[in-house]
């Protein structure tokens, strides 16, 4: 199949190596992964703060660029939770409607359209700490969230653990927020970073000496939080884990 | 205990509970302390933490919730505790939860009693006050707070009563009922230990459920001090509990009149059901001749078979209880009494004409969304600077005032943890969302956000310009924060590192390696 | 026009123009427990209550007695077991202020929750149930229910100006969380399974006249 690849914004500019890990990991599937060079945002940053129409220009550039793709996979909950959910300041045309809906999440791509089982290539003998973001776990439905009276399902965590040597740690709080939120991260900015604190602390405290997670922007707010409490955690997203990263 | 305490480094470490109090028989007469034995020579107990206050209040002026968060987090006991105490709540919660094996289907009953009794709202309020008036209750409307609060009064006065003692109302909070009493000359006893903290604190409550819940014991031992002559040095909680029930003993037994509110309101039989722990709304209302319930309109559901519903998910919900202490069912005045219900609208049919917002009606007023919010757990319910805090009033109070509270919405990171919680399934964090662009529409959002986002949108959508803004890793660090996030990198890297540049973007990654292909 | 009609009219106005039929309400027993009695006295006693077990030398009243002992003001509404205030003679609810124990029959009790159901017929003033300091409650283990949703079906709802469910006694936590019984009304609430010695006329509740 033909795979438009979204590489959200911030992951181009500050972790190219998740952008590099989604491709090639789709690409070790057999599949044609096409970057578009065009691609700039899903326009969810205004829209979160409610300036719904001045994202219509970067949504209909967003279509522009992955129209007539079988699949469209971005390594970013929030930004697929934007286009599949939100993604409304332009006039839902046929095309329109058509890229929001085959617009997945890495992992979701994986667990539930290519349903893969092995990842023979990987190994990562550590202890690890599973981050699953809000917008994966309560808008994409990754995981069942502790809040609801639901069977278990994690689609993480059923992929992370067929890679060799792999050690979960169950921290205190499981699905509380991170404190990222987007513009939340600035307008709140010592809500946010208490959260971000309290976040890294719980991991380190379940003995995880990595933070894995589907969302960059959740790890990024989370080391700048650890970095600057001297908390000794390293961040990884889970691309990069499924793709064979060791360390 | 002595300034010094203060300067000691470390201070915030020593729980208060971790250190005796100090004996006063172990100083010199002159106040100097006695050394001897193991004793220490200077006092380690640190000095009580001051209670931070909520959000400043200006007016009609935005309410600025993240400055009044910020001081709650500078306060790091009351912090810690109001996080953990609440937390612990949202945990009982999920045990309560796990027991009942139809839990997910009693909070899709709920919504959609709820949502029924809605959209028949007229029909079920005359079918309530029809039942009621055959039961011999008076049953008043009121179109706002002023008419509630002269209602009231009225029948006050009629009753040449001067005391009035109730239990807690979240409604009453909305109509500024003690202030416009004391205004006329009656005095309010508020019988819930937690509210009657907040009363003699001159305090709003900061959480629906837990109105003191911000407060650590030793706040609450300076305001029983300074109010109803406790020890100011004692701040054991059974003591404190102990000196308010025998201070406010006496004020039920002489008061002329009660008052409480409504939880739920049955229109097939006229009855409204109060549900508290203390058992202080049974004291309100059987105590004195004279009972006046409160309640706002949206309260009201069909049938008794419905109240079980929701008799079974308020409690867990709200504390992880199975029920609270006591429900009680007033359906007529007892012999002798006199009984008055006031509906109130103040707001809540326009409301119900908001396509996005009505279903907030549904709200039971447990404070789960409260309990599980990070962000509330972190700022203190004082903070919102509204009668409704937490992720419930981000989406109500913007309906009482859209200007004072335009900054509410943005006090979220969109979790979406309140949603699923919620026992009447009100879809919080989307109304949260809703709101922002509501707020946007009707232009209470600041400039300068407003020209930053114009300007990301702008540059988003045109690629060449997008990539010389970030041709390198380094000059995106300078631009990018500023265009996702209108004030760039300042408030991000004031507690928090900035990301490691690393030398290359994705996209000159992959015209370097795949570059022939597109 | 008046502020009922005003209101009213606002309503209609406002009415979401949905369609939200009510929903059937099952009655969530399929899987009840064996003993309804043995449930209610865990879920009483989860919420703080004490459930006074019958002794073994077959005397059921004499915890109750125990309990009352030393007690200067016992108020009784049953004819199990006498106090020393006659409630038929008070006449005003402040009179009660000094009960220590107040001693009361259940109308009926809740298994699921550990509640049982205090009326205006059971309390003759409904205060006592407040102003006393100790609760003594008698239930008939027959009139148990399994759930709420059983316990709404029952007729006292209809029939009864003032019906409360107990659920253990008065309690507070609004100080740090820390749990303390006795925050405004009664400070322990226990309940002793007992048969009615007499059936009660629902249709005709004795009710007294006070005030």
């Amino acid at each position: 199949m033909r795979i438009g690849l979204f590489v959200p914004c911030y992951i181009d500019a500050f972790f190219p190596q998740v952008g590099i890990a989604t491709l090639e990991l789709l690409e070790r599937f057999g599949h044609e992964v096409v970057y578009p060079r065009d691609q700039t945002c899903c326009g969810q940053p205004m829209a979160n703060s409610g300036f719904n129409t001045d994202c219509a220009a970067t949504e209909a550039l967003f279509v522009r660029n992955f129209s007539g793709f079988d699949y469209v996979v971005g390594p970013s909950g929030s930004c697929v939770h934007h286009v599949r959910d939100n993604f409304d300041a332009i006039e839902q045309t046929a095309d329109v409607k058509e890229v929001r809906s085959r617009t997945y999440e890495l992992v979701e791509f994986l667990h539930d359209v290519l349903k893969v089982d092995a990842f023979p290539w990987a190994r990562f003998p550590h202890r690890v700490g599973l981050h699953n973001s809000c917008g994966t776990l309560r808008r994409l439905k990754h995981a069942t969230p502790s809040e609801l009276h639901e069977p278990f399902f994690s689609k993480p965590m059923d992929l992370l653990s067929r890679v060799d040597g792999i050690e979960f740690v169950k921290p205190a709080r499981p699905d509380e927020c991170c404190g990222f939120g987007g513009t939340f991260s600035v307008f709140e900015e010592v809500v946010s970073t208490k959260m971000g604190y309290d976040k890294v602390g719980d991991h380190a405290r379940a003995g995880a000496e990595y933070i894995v997670s589907a969302d960059s922007s959740c790890l990024m707010h989370q080391q700048g939080c650890a970095e600057r409490i001297g908390v000794p955690l390293k961040f990884i997203h889970i691309a990069e884990i499924l793709n064979g990263a060791s360390a | 205990m002595t300034n010094s305490a203060e300067q000691l480094p470390g201070r915030a470490m020593l729980h208060p509970e971790m250190v005796a109090a100090e004996d006063n028989q172990a100083m010199y007469r002159d106040g100097h302390r006695l050394d001897h034995a193991e004793g220490a020579s200077k006092p380690l107990r640190s000095r009580p933490e001051p209670q931070p206050r909520g959000a400043k209040i200006h007016g009609n002026r935005p309410i600025d919730q993240a400055e009044a968060a910020a001081r709650f987090i500078a306060s790091p006991e009351h912090e810690k505790m109001h996080d953990e105490r609440l937390w612990d709540l949202r945990q009982k919660r999920d045990r309560e939860m796990h027991h009942i094996p139809e839990w997910e289907q009693l909070r899709s009953l709920a919504s959609a009693i709820k949502e029924h009794t809605l959209t028949h709202l007229d029909e079920y309020l005359d079918q309530f006050e029809a039942h009621a008036r055959a039961n011999g209750i008076h049953v008043h409307w009121a179109r706002d707070a002023a008419e509630h609060n002269r209602i009231v009064h009225g029948i006050l006065s009629d009753h040449s009563a001067k005391s009035l003692i109730k239990s807690k109302s979240m409604l009453t909070e909305e109509c500024g009922f003690r202030h416009y009493m004391a205004s006329v000359g009656i005095e309010v006893i508020e019988t819930d230990l937690g509210e009657r903290i907040q009363q003699l604190d001159k305090e709003d409550p900061s959480h629906v459920v837990v109105p003191a819940v911000h407060k650590l014991r030793t706040d609450v031992a300076k305001v029983f001090a300074d109010t109803i002559g406790t020890d100011p040095e004692n701040s054991d909680v059974h003591y404190l509990a102990e000196a308010q029930r025998e201070a406010t003993r006496p004020l039920i037994l002489a008061a002329d009149a009660g008052m409480t509110g409504g939880n739920f309101v049955v229109a097939e039989t006229g009855t409204f059901v109060v549900c508290t722990n203390e058992g202080n709304a049974d004291l309100s209302a059987n105590v004195p001749k004279l009972h006046i319930a409160s309640i706002g309109i949206e309260k009201i559901i069909p049938r008794l078979e419905h109240l079980a519903v929701f008799v079974r998910l308020l409690s867990r919900s709200a504390l992880g209880s199975p029920m609270t202490q006591y429900t009680s069912h007033f359906r007529g005045p007892r012999a002798g009494g006199e009984m008055h219900v006031v509906l109130v609208d103040n707001g809540r049919s326009e409301r119900l004409g908001l396509e996005e917002f009505w279903t907030s009606l549904k709200c039971i007023r447990c404070g789960a969304c409260m309990n599980t919010c990070p962000v509330y757990r972190r700022s203190g319910g004082l903070s919102y600077g509204a009668t409704y805090s937490g992720p419930i009033g981000l989406i109500i109070d913007p309906t009482f005032n859209a200007r004072k509270y335009s900054n509410l919405p943005f006090a979220s990171s969109l979790n979406g943890s309140c949603t699923n919680v919620c026992p009447v399934k009100i879809n919080i964090h989307e109304q949260i969302y809703a709101w922002r662009r509501e707020l946007v529409k009707r232009h209470d959002v600041p400039l300068v956000k407003k020209a930053a986002m114009k300007a990301a949108g702008e540059l988003l959508s045109r690629p060449a310009a997008y990539r010389a803004a970030i041709a390198s890793a380094d000059v995106a660090l300078a631009h990018l924060p500023r265009f996702v996030i209108y004030n760039g990198l300042n408030a991000w890297g004031k507690h928090r590192e900035v990301p490691h540049p690393p030398k290359q973007t994705f996209h000159s990654w992959y015209k370097a390696n795949r570059g022939g292909t597109q | 026009m008046t502020s009922r009609d005003d209101i009213l009219e606002s309503i209609r106005a406002s009415l979401p123009r949905v369609d939200r039929p009510l929903p059937h309400v099952p009655m969530f027993d399929e899987d009840p427990p064996a003993s309804l009695l043995s449930a209610f006295k865990d879920s009483l006693e989860r919420m703080g209550g004490i459930f006074l077990d019958p002794p073994a030398s077959g005397d059921v009243l004499a915890p109750v007695r125990v309990k009352v002992a030393s007690a200067k003001v016992v108020c009784s509404t049953v004819p199990e077991i006498a106090g020393n205030r006659d409630i038929a003679t008070v006449s005003a609810t402040q009179e009660l202020a000094d009960v220590d124990f107040a001693i009361v029959r259940a109308s009926f009790a809740v298994a699921e929750t550990g509640s049982v159901l205090l009326s205006e017929t059971d309390l003759n003033i409904n205060a006592l149930a407040y102003l006393a300091q100790h609760l003594i409650v008698l239930l008939d283990p027959a009139d148990i229910v399994v759930n709420l949703h059983h316990a709404y079906r029952r007729p006292e709802f209809r029939e009864r100006h003032y019906a409360s469910f107990h659920t253990g006694p008065s309690a507070t936590a609004d100080i740090e969380g820390v749990l303390i019984h006795g925050a405004q009304g009664v400070r322990s609430l226990s309940v002793l399974p007992i048969a009615r010695i007499y059936q009660p006329q629902p249709t005709s509740p004795q009710e007294k006249k006070h005030d």
